[in-house]
């Protein structure tokens, strides 16, 4: 068991045909992923990889043909939100939007209208989603992790494979990685993916990395307080961002007061939380 | 990106938001010119990118364009909170009965945009919220639906307006919404709206921040960016696609991503250092963007060590070694380096780097102590 994606996952990418799409669609393939197929407008009827995956218009007729079940976007920001109502509206059950750069107001329309359809989404601005030894979905490195028992859901991209690698580093292994995204509004946040660890079989343990900007850090505590009874292990980046600027990620701010490293920390270690101090010291907080 | 007053009030002005007569100036003597076209009283107000500019006396009231013209000559020459005025406002002065608050920013939690009142205008929002929240009376606004014209009428009868003033109160309301909405913003305010003596409302006072991510579909807004609050290094990175903040620190950070970027900053700090920059170079960066990265890093005078954390996974070790090589040849730094490199690639990135003379460390915290240690000249 996992969560969102496994053997069974039947993968779309939207936009396969171009640089980063293609490129991690290679890698996603050499991982085992089961991608189906590709879209691409104005495309429709190539091949690529070695003319094992096909491409089509729309995501509609993509799904119809192969029967896919989750769409992961690689399109350029400008499209990144008809994309994710393409899917939406095309059946698709979960999106992954890995595109960094889309404009707020759009996403509140996409959240909006997908949470009307009830549609999983995870991101944008995200690394995706890993299932050791079983598929990924997106672009975190496939070779720094090993399966196992520890659920792992982040805001971050590059500082997710850091805690991945630091826990391979010591043979321990992960159920699925979760990378929820650095924007303000987003779909899956770390309530949902909370949950689903809570509810996973697979899962014994649970790293949540947080950074500054909004509060779902102190909801996530709020959360593992009444419902987790699987341990969580946590980190917040950016103690030493200053106030009132965007730290690389949309969502990475501190305003008026709120979004800060340390009222995060403060909640979760509240919630009984374990927080590391740096990113390898997590490993030796899990039981 | 902020929006002066002044432009901020023309994109209000052009979704049918009444603002005062008026033209913003860069000379005394253009001033003195509007002020004569308007006639009577007016304001002279600094166009800069802070809060406070009232109280640092950057507003000032004339009754003459003489006055104006004076008053203009010594706000062009302040500084406030160490931004150059470069331009005047000068607004025919109105009549105020009555300060009120109206504004639109977009509420995180609840992935929608709040419209927000007070019957409680001219003073800092933030101030309200904090001493009486109850005093701001909030409706959240459908994305997919906009404004529509009972929310405005609850703000409106929330603050206790008079219902003569509902009709137009609707009206703004409705076009602070459309500017918000078609600029793409993230925050627009109107403070204070005024009750005039003659009974109408007025915008007296706007501020917009628009939405960087969404700049590419209003390149006419973009144009508008006023590029005295970001530092020379900040828009030079912005030119290569880098992220680059700089602090006051003195250990240059170079990471790809921004929350190992943050984190690198973080564990600087743990082991007893000062981060001098945010860096992140992004993913896939090529050997070009990493160069460019180093000379900014190194622009600043005040480094004393470089701390290279790249975690390869899209980014290429060996492509980030090529890079901070080519990059050494150009800058000549002075400045100890210490590199980590982890991830694809990583071995022959390393390889690369042990020809060159620099610090190499295998762990983030070990590498965040070396750079601490050669900081502090104890290396």
């Amino acid at each position: 068991m996992s969560i969102l994606v496994d053997k069974n996952t039947r993968l779309i990418v939207q936009g396969i045909t171009g640089r980063e799409g293609l490129f991690h669609t290679q890698k996603m393939v050499e991982y085992g992923t089961n991608v189906v197929a590709g879209v691409t407008p104005g495309k429709g009827g190539e091949w690529v990889l070695d003319d094992k995956i096909p491409v089509f218009d729309s995501v509609k007729i993509a799904r119809e043909t192969t029967g896919a079940n989750a769409s992961v976007i690689f399109v350029p920001a400008r499209f990144a939100a008809d994309a994710m109502f393409e899917a939406a509206d095309a059946g698709v059950e979960l999106i992954v939007c890995i595109t960094e750069g889309v404009p707020v107001l759009d996403m509140m329309r996409v959240r909006s209208y997908l949470d009307q359809k009830g549609v999983r989404l995870v991101g944008p601005n995200c690394p995706g989603l890993l299932t050791p030894g079983e598929a990924k979905v997106g672009i975190i490195p496939g070779e720094i992790a090993i399966p196992g028992d520890v659920g792992v859901v982040s805001r971050s991209g590059t500082l997710t494979y850091e805690v991945l690698y630091a826990l391979k580093q010591v043979g321990r292994g992960v159920s699925t990685c979760v990378g929820i995204g650095g924007d303000p509004v987003n779909g899956t946040n770390f309530i949902d993916a909370l949950r689903m660890f809570e509810e996973d079989p697979q899962t014994n343990y649970v790293v949540l990395i947080g950074e500054i900007g909004g509060t779902d850090e102190e909801k996530a505590a709020a959360f593992i307080k009444e419902h987790m009874t699987k341990p969580v292990v946590g980190f917040i980046a950016g103690q030493t961002a200053p106030p009132g600027k965007r730290m690389g990620h949309a969502g990475a701010i501190v305003e008026g007061g709120t979004g800060l490293a340390a009222d995060k920390i403060k909640a979760l270690e509240a919630a009984g939380v374990r927080v590391a101090k740096h990113p390898e010291e997590i490993p030796s907080l899990l039981p | 990106m902020k929006l002066h007053e002044y432009q901020s009030k023309q994109i209000f002005s052009q979704y049918g938001v009444p603002i005062p007569k008026g033209r913003v100036a860069a000379t005394a003597a253009e001033a003195k010119q509007i002020a004569e076209e308007l006639g009577g009283r007016v304001v002279v107000k600094s166009q800069v990118l802070v809060g406070g500019r009232g109280k640092a006396g950057g507003i000032r009231l004339a009754k003459s364009p003489e006055e104006a013209e004076d008053l203009a000559a010594q706000i062009l020459s302040m500084e406030i909170k160490g931004l150059p005025v470069r331009k005047v406002l000068v607004d025919e002065a109105a009549n105020i009965e009555k300060e009120i608050y109206l504004g639109i920013t977009n509420d995180r939690a609840a992935r929608r945009p709040v419209m927000m009142a007070s019957a409680e205008g001219g003073v800092e929002i933030e101030e309200v919220a904090r001493q009486t929240p109850e005093k701001i009376i909030k409706v959240h606004i459908d994305p997919l639906l906009g404004l529509q014209g009972y929310q405005a009428r609850d703000l409106a009868a929330g603050i206790d307006l008079p219902r003569e003033h509902w009709r137009a109160f609707g009206q703004i309301a409705q076009g602070l919404w459309q500017a918000y909405l078609k600029s793409d913003a993230t925050l627009a305010e109107i403070n204070p709206l005024v009750i005039t003596a003659e009974n109408t409302l007025l915008a007296v006072d706007g501020k917009m921040v628009l939405d960087d991510n969404a700049l590419f579909r209003h390149p006419d807004l973009a144009e508008m960016r006023d590029l005295d609050v970001e530092a020379e290094a900040e828009i030079e990175a912005r030119k290569y696609g880098l992220s680059y903040i700089q602090l006051d620190g003195n250990i240059g950070c170079m990471v790809n991503g921004a929350g190992l970027a943050m984190t690198t900053m973080d564990v600087i700090k743990l082991f007893g250092g000062e981060p001098a920059n945010f860096l992140d170079i992004g993913g896939g960066a090529s050997a070009e963007k990493v160069a460019a990265a180093f000379r900014i890093i190194l622009s600043d005078p005040k480094i004393k060590a470089v701390l290279i954390n790249i975690f390869g996974g899209i980014t290429r070790g060996d492509e980030v070694a090529r890079g901070i090589l080519a990059a050494m040849e150009e800058v000549q730094p002075e400045a100890p380096m210490v590199v980590r490199i982890v991830g694809t690639n990583a071995e022959e990135g390393r390889k690369l780097l042990a020809e060159a003379d620099m610090i190499t460390a295998e762990t983030l915290a070990d590498a965040a102590q070396k750079a601490v240690a050669a900081a502090k000249g104890g290396n």
